[in-house]
Parts: structure tokens; sequence; C-alpha cells
């Protein structure tokens, strides 16, 4: 049990020391930087996890790989909703996002957030852009913990 | 074993090449990029031929007069090609499998390292003395 809450203090601690090594004002750049961590993050972890898996018949086996086993891997537990339009926008619903659930529920830290979402994004983006599928990534937040993510496929 | 492994990119430039010290090096360059014409074919037909093919291992690319060429492609489309020479024919399937298999995981130790810049040629000292055990025995 323990070995899983490092991964939420380290993933905490990161974020401090963004926002305290960075003026104020370019808060916005600390968002951008921890996204571009975790965009190399999801690089690596997704070459070392697909290492057994069978090859990907399609852009939904992906995804399905993401949901289930990418999730599983990184957070103990699977996507709860994947939705899709099948014209290139996905979105994953996770009702109990770790990186969440140490903030008290509701509204009341809704502007802390975007901070605590941007790596997370950043690992989804890394991932799938290593497996070939170029996309933004948003997330959205209603009420915390539950957390929803938007892929959006970008077609050259 | 091998006489050349080769390392390439998705988008198909090298990341790695080794071969044994031979005054004809080129001509295994050659031979590996004539095998990514095959690869791809390989791969693009998965999806077609439901349960076959979706192995990460190719088997046998195709054979030339002198050498036998196996490829492999990662779930990150990153090519693996061994080139091993035809008279040492003893060498199963399974064997070249696991020397792939190796090298897959010699390949993802490198990926993780934090001072490896994804798509960069490798230089890895470490990758580099498990392609060489390869070529060795």
């Amino acid at each position: 049990m323990a070995d899983e809450v490092i991964l939420e203090y380290l993933h905490m601690e990161i974020i401090s020391q963004f926002y305290r090594s960075c003026e104020k004002s370019d808060q916005d750049q600390c968002i951008a930087k921890l996204e571009s961590l975790g965009f190399r993050i999801g690089q690596s972890l997704v070459e070392r996890f697909t290492k057994e898996s069978p090859r990907f018949k399609d852009e939904l086996d992906t995804m399905k790989f993401i949901c289930k086993d990418f999730w599983n891997y990184v957070y103990k537990k699977q996507i709860d909703n994947l939705r899709t339009n099948h014209q290139g926008v996905y979105v994953l619903q996770d009702n109990k996002f770790r990186f969440l659930t140490q903030m008290s529920n509701g509204k009341q830290f809704m502007e802390a957030a975007p901070k605590f979402l941007a790596l997370p994004c950043g690992m989804i983006r890394g991932a799938l852009s290593n497996l070939g599928v170029n996309c933004v990534v948003t997330a959205e937040v209603s009420a915390m913990p539950a957390c929803k993510f938007q892929i959006q496929i970008q077609r050259a | 074993m091998a006489v050349c492994v080769a390392v390439i990119a998705k988008e198909n430039y090298p990341l790695f090449i080794k071969t044994i010290p031979t005054d004809n090096e080129l001509k295994f360059y050659y031979t590996v990029h004539t095998s990514l014409d095959v690869v791809e074919e390989k791969i693009s037909s998965v999806g077609k031929n439901t349960n076959e093919l979706r192995e990460l291992y190719l088997g046998l690319l195709y054979p030339t007069e002198d050498y036998k060429v196996y490829g492999y492609v990662t779930n990150t489309k990153v090519k693996f090609v061994i080139v091993v020479e035809s008279i040492n024919s003893s060498l199963r399937d399974n064997e070249i499998r696991s020397m792939f298999r190796k090298l897959h995981n010699a390949y993802v130790d490198m990926v993780c390292n934090p001072f490896y810049t994804p798509g960069e040629n490798i230089t890895s000292q470490k990758f580099e003395n498990v392609v060489m055990s390869m070529m060795h025995d």
C-alpha cells in the first residue's frame, strides 16, 4: 500500500517544486513544463508496457490499451468510462482520479486542478505519440475527484 | 552468431547499426535498408488476417545466398533487424526469437534512461555490450 502513495507524494512535490522555482507571472509556463515532463515519462513507460502485448489492430485498440493496461500500471485502476464519436475524439472518464483523491471533494480547490492534471495529460500524449497517434489531450474537472480526459486526434 | 544487428527508428532512419568487422560493411547497410520494405509489407497486412502476425517477431524476412535476415517490430514501430549467416543453419527460430527479446529488453532499458533523448542515435555502452554478446557467441 505504502509504495503506491509514494508516486502521489512525488507528483505533489514535483508540482510545488516547479511552482516555487518560477515567478508568479510565468505560471502558464509551469503547466507547459509539467506537460512536457509527462510527455517524456509517457514515451518511455509505453515502451516498457507494450513489450509483451500483441500488435495493436487500430486506433481504438490503442485507446483500450491506454484505458486498461496503461491506467492499471500507473494508477492501479482502470478508466471507468471510454467514449468516442468515431471521428477522432475520445473521452476517458475516471471517477476517482489518483492525483485528485487527496484534495477535498467538491469545488473548493478547483483552481488548483490544472497543475495536478498537466503531467497526467502529458503522459497520455507521450504514450500515444510513441504508439503513432498524434493528439492533443485536455483535462476537465467538474467535481473532484472525478476527471475527464479528452483526446483529440490530430490527423496530418 | 549474428553478423549484423540494426535498430531503425519509427521514421525509418537508423538509430544503431553494428556489424562484424569486415571490409564490406556497406553491404550490410544495404541489406538492412532493403529489408525495411519487407517489414513494412508485413506490418501493413496486420488487421486483414486477424489472428496472424500480431506478434512482434516477424520471422524470416528474406534469405539471400549467404545470409538470412530476421525482423522484429515493437509496438512503437521501432524496427530491429538481425542478419545471420546462412551456413549457421543450426540456428533455430526460437533462438532468434530469444535474441530479439534480449535486444528489445536492452532497448527498453536504454529508452528509460533519462539521459537519452528519444530519436537520437544510440550511444549507450550497455546496449552495445548486449549487441556485442549476440554477435560473438
